[in-house]
C-alpha cells in the first residue's frame, strides 16, 4: 500500500508542478511530451469483441498482476498494445515472488525505470514464435538488444536454462508464453 | 508487492480528478496537446499554405497532395490506379499509361516519393513515385499535378527501394524487394532453389534534364537479398548510393522468423560514378527483357505505350570497387543520409540502437581494406571501421530518419509509437514525443535534401482507434503535424489521410505555386479527334464504330441530339472542352457506360468508349458543376435496333419542333394547360 501512496504522490506532484509552473496550455504540452498518453492511449480503447492482445491477456490473468504492474511502471502498456507482433515471455506472480522483495521494490522506483524497462524488454521478442517453431540451442535477440537462449528438453521449452514455458496463449498481436521464472539480462 | 490494481487506479483517478477540478488543469491527452496550438495550423481565407506535401497513397496506388500546416487535402493524383473520378485509366487517351509487359495493370501499391533536385535542393519540377507490386516508376509533373510518364522495371519484383534520387536528379533508383530468377532465365524452378536461382537487381534510371523522361541507364546484378530502402549520397558522398537489405539469410519461407536469424544484415554502398565508368568501358552485358514505357503527350492529350526489349547489366564480379557491404544490425529499414552527406543513419527495425555510419570512415575503410571477408564476392567493410557511432536505446522499432538542417535527426519508432530527436554530432537523444499510433515514415519539408527547411515534421501513422470516430472494421490512417522550430517537438495537428501513406516529401509552395498550368491552349491541341470549335463537331460511322466529335462549353454540349446509332455499335465520344478559363473542367457521362466518367480540362480532348447494348434513349450530361445552368448541360443519344434504317443525325438546338413517331406535329399540352 505504501507504494500506491508513493505513486499517487509523485503523480499529483507532477500535475501540480506542471500546472503552476506554466501559465498556458500551449506551453504545458511542450514540456511534458512523455506523459501525454497518461489518460488515453490505444490500450484504453474499449473493445470486448476482438481477440485479446498480449496486454489484455496479461491483464485478464490473476497470475500476472505483478507483471502488469511492472509494465505500467515501465510505460510499456501502450507499446505492447500496438500492432506487434510480439512474443512475450510472461513470468507469473510466483516467478516474481522468487525475486528478492527489495530488488523488486527498488526496480519499481521511478529513478530505476530504465533498468526495469530493460529487464521487461528482455522478455519480449518482435515476431510471433510458437514453441513448436523454436529450436533447441536457438538464440533470440530480444527487444532490449540482448539474446536469450532456447533449450528444448523432454518436450519442454526452457529459456536461458532457468525459465520453463508452462503455458502458451495466442494473442491478437502475438503470443504469450507463461514462464515460471523472471529472465535477467546479462550484466553489462 | 501484490496489490490491487483497480484500487490504485481508482485512487489515482480520484486524486487527479480533484486536481483537475481545482486547477482546471486538463490531463495531457493527444487532443489537448493538439488543440492548444490549433491556431498555428489555421490558414485563413485569402491566405495559402506554406508547403505542398506530396504523400504516397499506399494501397490506393495514387499520390495525394496536402497543404502544410493546414493539413487540407488538395488533390488525389491518379498514378497507378484507375480513377473513375477523372477517367484516368478509363479514357482512351490514358489507358496506355497503365500498360505493362503483363498487359493492362490498373492498380499498384505506391510507397515512396522523390522530388526532383538541382544542386541538392528541390527544384519543383517533378515528383517520382514507385509502384511496388508490378515494378514501375511514375513521373508526375508539378505544374499540372498529373502523371506524365510510367516506366516498368524489368528483372524486379516488389519495387520497394525506389524511387530515391541523386542531388542533380541524374538518377532515380529502383531496387527489388523480392529477388527472383531473372527475366531471361527459366523461372520455372523449385522455390527452395532460392540461393542458386534468385537474384537481386538495382536499376539506375536516368532523368532527362529537360524533358524529365526516364530511361534505364543500367542495372546492377546483386546477390538475392531483399532490398528495403535507399538514399543517394549528397555533397561529399555524391556519387554513392546506400541501400538497406534484409534477409541476408536468403530464406525463401517464413521470413518472419528465418530472415531474422543473423545478428546483422547490411547496407550495400554503391559507387555509381564507378558504375558509369564501367558502363562507358563496355563492361555491361545486354540482357533481353520486356518492359513498357508510357508517356503522356500534353499536345495530343494522349499517352503512348512502347515495349522496350533490352537492358544493360553490370555484374559486380566484372566490376571491382563498385559495391561494398556494411554490416548493420537486424533487418535495417530506413537508410537515411544527412544534409551534409557525411552521416548515414540505418535503422535496424529490430535493433536496440541506431547505427550511424560515417562516409569519411567508409572511404578510409575502403582505402585501408578494413574488410571482414566477402558476401557473394562483395567486400564486407568492418562494422566498427564504418561506424560514426550508435544512438543507444532510442526507442523500440526504429524505422525512418529525417533531418532539420540544424544538426538534428528525427527517427520514427514503430513499436513504441514515438519520434525521437537526436543530435548527429554526439548521438545524444534530445527529445521524444509520442505519436498516435504505430508511426511509419516521417517528412520534414526538404528533409532528404542538402537544405532542409525544418519548421514542421509530419508523422504518418497506422492506428487511430483511440480517437477517430470508428467506421466499421477499418479506421482511417492519420498524419500528425509537429512544430519542430523549437527545442521540443510539439504536436499541432492530427488529420486523416487517404489510402495508406508511406513516405512523403514537402516543398515550399513558393517554388511551384506560380508555375501552375491553368489551361491547355486550344490552338495547341493536336488530338486526332479534337473539335476546335462547335463548327467542327460531327458524328461519323466507320463500320460498327461511331465517332462523336463533341464540344463542351458553359452550358451545353455539341451535338446534344444524336440519332442513328444501332445496337452493337461502339461509340467513341471525343469531348473537347472549349473553355479557356482556369478551373472550369467539364465532365461527361452517359447512362450504362461500363467504365467511368471523363473529366476534361479547359482546352483538352478526352474520349470515352461506350457500347450500345440495347435500343432506347440514353441521356448524357456534364458531371462537373460548371455554371448556374450546369443542370441544363445535357443531351440524348438514340439507339435503334441493329439493321434499323434510322440515318445518322446530330444537332444542337435545331432538332425541333417535336414530332410524333409518325412524323405529325404534337399538340403542346403544357402550353394549352397554362393558358386556361
Amino acid at each position: 500500500m505504501k507504494k500506491i501512496v508513493n505513486i499517487v504522490l509523485s503523480v499529483s506532484t507532477i500535475i501540480i508542478f506542471s500546472c503552476n509552473e506554466t501559465g498556458t496550455e500551449t506551453e504545458k504540452t511542450a514540456g511534458v511530451n512523455e506523459t501525454a498518453v497518461e489518460t488515453g492511449g490505444q490500450a484504453s480503447v474499449r473493445d470486448d469483441v476482438s481477440a485479446k492482445d498480449v496486454v489484455k491477456i496479461a491483464n485478464g490473468s490473476k497470475d500476472h498482476s505483478t507483471l502488469v504492474a511492472t509494465l505500467k511502471q515501465a510505460d510499456l502498456i501502450n507499446s505492447l498494445s500496438n500492432a506487434g507482433p510480439f512474443t512475450v515471455f510472461a513470468p507469473t506472480n510466483a516467478a516474481f515472488d522468487k525475486v528478492p522483495k527489495e530488488t523488486l521494490d527498488n526496480l519499481m522506483k521511478d529513478e530505476n525505470k530504465a533498468q526495469l524497462k530493460d529487464i521487461l524488454e528482455y522478455h519480449v521478442y518482435v515476431g510471433t514464435l510458437k514453441t513448436e517453431m523454436m529450436e533447441d540451442g536457438q538464440t533470440l535477440n530480444q527487444v532490449n538488444g540482448d539474446n536469450v537462449t532456447i533449450t528444448k528438453k523432454d518436450g519442454k521449452v526452457i529459456i536461458n536454462n532457468s525459465a520453463t514455458v508452462v503455458l502458451s496463449i495466442p494473442a491478437a498481436n502475438g503470443i504469450v508464453h507463461v514462464i515460471d521464472a523472471v529472465l535477467l539480462p546479462p550484466s553489462k | 508487492m501484490k496489490f490491487n490494481y483497480f484500487k490504485t487506479h481508482a485512487v489515482l483517478i480520484l486524486i487527479s480528478a480533484c486536481l483537475v477540478s481545482m486547477q482546471s488543469c486538463k490531463p495531457k491527452t493527444a487532443q489537448s496537446a493538439a488543440s492548444g496550438d490549433a491556431s498555428k495550423t489555421f490558414v485563413a481565407p485569402g491566405k495559402y499554405d506554406e508547403f505542398y506535401n506530396v504523400v504516397s497513397g499506399g494501397f490506393n496506388g495514387q499520390v495525394a497532395v496536402y497543404g502544410i500546416p493546414s493539413g487540407r487535402l488538395f488533390r488525389i493524383i491518379p498514378v497507378f490506379s484507375q480513377s473513375p473520378e477523372s477517367g484516368y485509366g478509363f479514357s482512351e487517351e490514358t489507358k496506355p499509361m497503365l500498360n505493362t509487359s503483363h498487359g493492362f495493370v490498373p492498380w499498384d501499391d505506391q510507397h515512396h516519393i522523390a522530388l526532383s533536385q538541382t544542386k541538392g535542393e528541390h527544384d519543383g519540377r517533378w515528383a517520382f513515385a514507385n509502384g511496388n507490386n508490378t515494378p514501375r516508376i511514375a513521373r508526375i509533373d508539378l505544374t499540372t499535378f498529373r502523371t506524365s510518364e510510367i516506366l516498368e522495371i524489368p528483372n524486379s519484383a516488389g519495387n520497394h527501394a525506389s524511387p530515391f534520387i541523386t542531388e542533380n536528379s541524374e538518377y532515380i533508383v529502383a531496387a527489388t524487394r523480392f529477388s527472383v530468377p531473372l527475366d531471361d532465365q527459366n523461372g520455372d524452378v523449385p522455390i527452395n532453389t532460392y540461393k542458386q536461382n534468385f537474384k537481386g537487381s538495382i536499376s539506375f534510371i536516368s532523368v532527362n534534364p529537360t524533358s524529365g523522361e526516364m530511361n534505364i541507364a543500367f542495372q546492377i546484378r546483386t546477390p538475392g537479398v531483399n532490398f528495403d530502402l535507399s538514399r543517394a549520397g549528397k555533397g561529399k558522398s555524391h556519387g554513392w548510393f546506400f541501400f538497406s537489405c534484409y534477409n541476408s539469410e536468403r530464406a525463401n519461407t517464413l521470413l518472419e522468423q528465418n530472415s531474422a536469424k543473423n545478428d546483422k544484415d547490411f547496407v550495400i554502398a554503391v559507387n555509381w560514378k564507378k558504375a558509369e565508368e564501367y558502363l562507358k568501358a563496355g563492361r555491361a552485358k545486354t540482357q533481353s527483357v520486356k518492359y513498357a514505357h508510357n508517356v503522356y503527350d500534353e499536345n495530343t492529350h494522349t499517352a503512348r505505350s512502347t515495349i522496350r526489349t533490352e537492358v544493360a547489366v553490370l555484374d559486380p564480379a566484372d566490376c571491382p570497387d563498385m559495391l561494398y557491404v556494411i554490416p548493420c544490425p537486424k533487418s535495417p529499414h530506413g537508410t537515411d543520409v544527412d544534409p551534409t552527406g557525411e552521416y548515414i543513419a540505418a535503422s535496424g527495425k529490430l535493433a536496440a540502437s541506431i547505427p550511424v555510419f560515417s562516409f569519411t570512415k567508409i572511404q578510409k575503410a575502403i582505402a585501408d581494406k578494413a574488410f571482414d571477408g566477402e558476401y557473394d564476392g562483395i567486400p564486407i567493410i568492418k562494422y566498427e571501421a564504418a561506424l560514426h557511432g550508435e544512438v543507444a536505446k532510442p526507442g523500440l522499432g526504429p524505422l525512418h530518419t529525417e533531418f532539420d538542417g540544424k544538426g538534428n535527426a528525427y527517427t520514427s519508432m514503430f513499436v513504441s509509437s514515438e519520434i525521437v530527436k537526436w543530435r548527429l554530432s554526439d548521438l545524444q537523444v534530445l527529445d521524444r514525443v509520442p505519436t498516435y499510433y504505430s508511426v511509419g515514415h516521417l517528412s520534414v519539408p526538404g528533409g532528404p535534401t542538402a537544405k532542409p527547411h525544418g519548421k514542421y515534421m509530419i508523422a504518418y501513422n497506422k492506428i487511430t482507434k483511440d480517437r477517430y470516430l470508428p467506421t466499421g472494421p477499418e479506421l482511417t490512417q492519420s498524419a500528425q503535424l509537429y512544430d519542430i522550430s523549437g527545442e521540443k517537438m510539439k504536436l499541432i495537428l492530427d488529420f486523416p489521410t487517404t489510402g495508406e501513406p508511406h513516405y512523403a516529401e514537402a516543398l515550399p509552395a513558393a517554388l511551384i505555386q506560380s508555375k501552375q498550368r491553368k489551361i491547355y491552349k486550344i490552338e495547341e491541341n493536336t488530338h486526332a479527334y479534337v473539335s476546335k470549335g462547335e463548327g467542327q463537331t460531327k458524328v461519323e460511322r466507320n463500320g460498327n464504330q461511331v465517332h462523336v466529335w463533341m464540344t463542351a462549353i458553359r452550358s451545353h454540349l455539341t451535338p446534344d441530339n444524336i440519332e442513328g446509332v444501332k445496337v452493337g455499335d461502339e461509340v467513341y465520344f471525343h469531348i473537347t472542352n472549349l473553355e479557356q478559363d482556369w478551373d472550369v473542367p467539364h465532365g461527361f457521362a452517359i447512362k450504362g457506360a461500363n467504365n467511368a466518367e471523363i473529366l476534361v480540362m479547359p482546352g483538352e480532348t478526352q474520349s470515352l468508349k461506350w457500347v450500345a447494348d440495347r435500343s432506347g434513349i440514353f441521356p448524357f450530361y456534364c458531371t462537373d458543376f460548371c455554371s448556374a445552368l450546369h443542370q441544363e448541360m445535357s443531351g440524348y443519344l438514340r439507339v435503334s435496333p441493329a439493321g434499323s434504317n434510322v440515318a445518322l443525325h446530330f444537332s444542337t438546338g435545331t432538332n425541333k419542333p417535336a414530332v410524333t413517331t409518325e412524323g405529325t406535329p404534337v399538340k403542346d399540352t403544357l402550353k394549352a394547360t397554362s393558358k386556361q
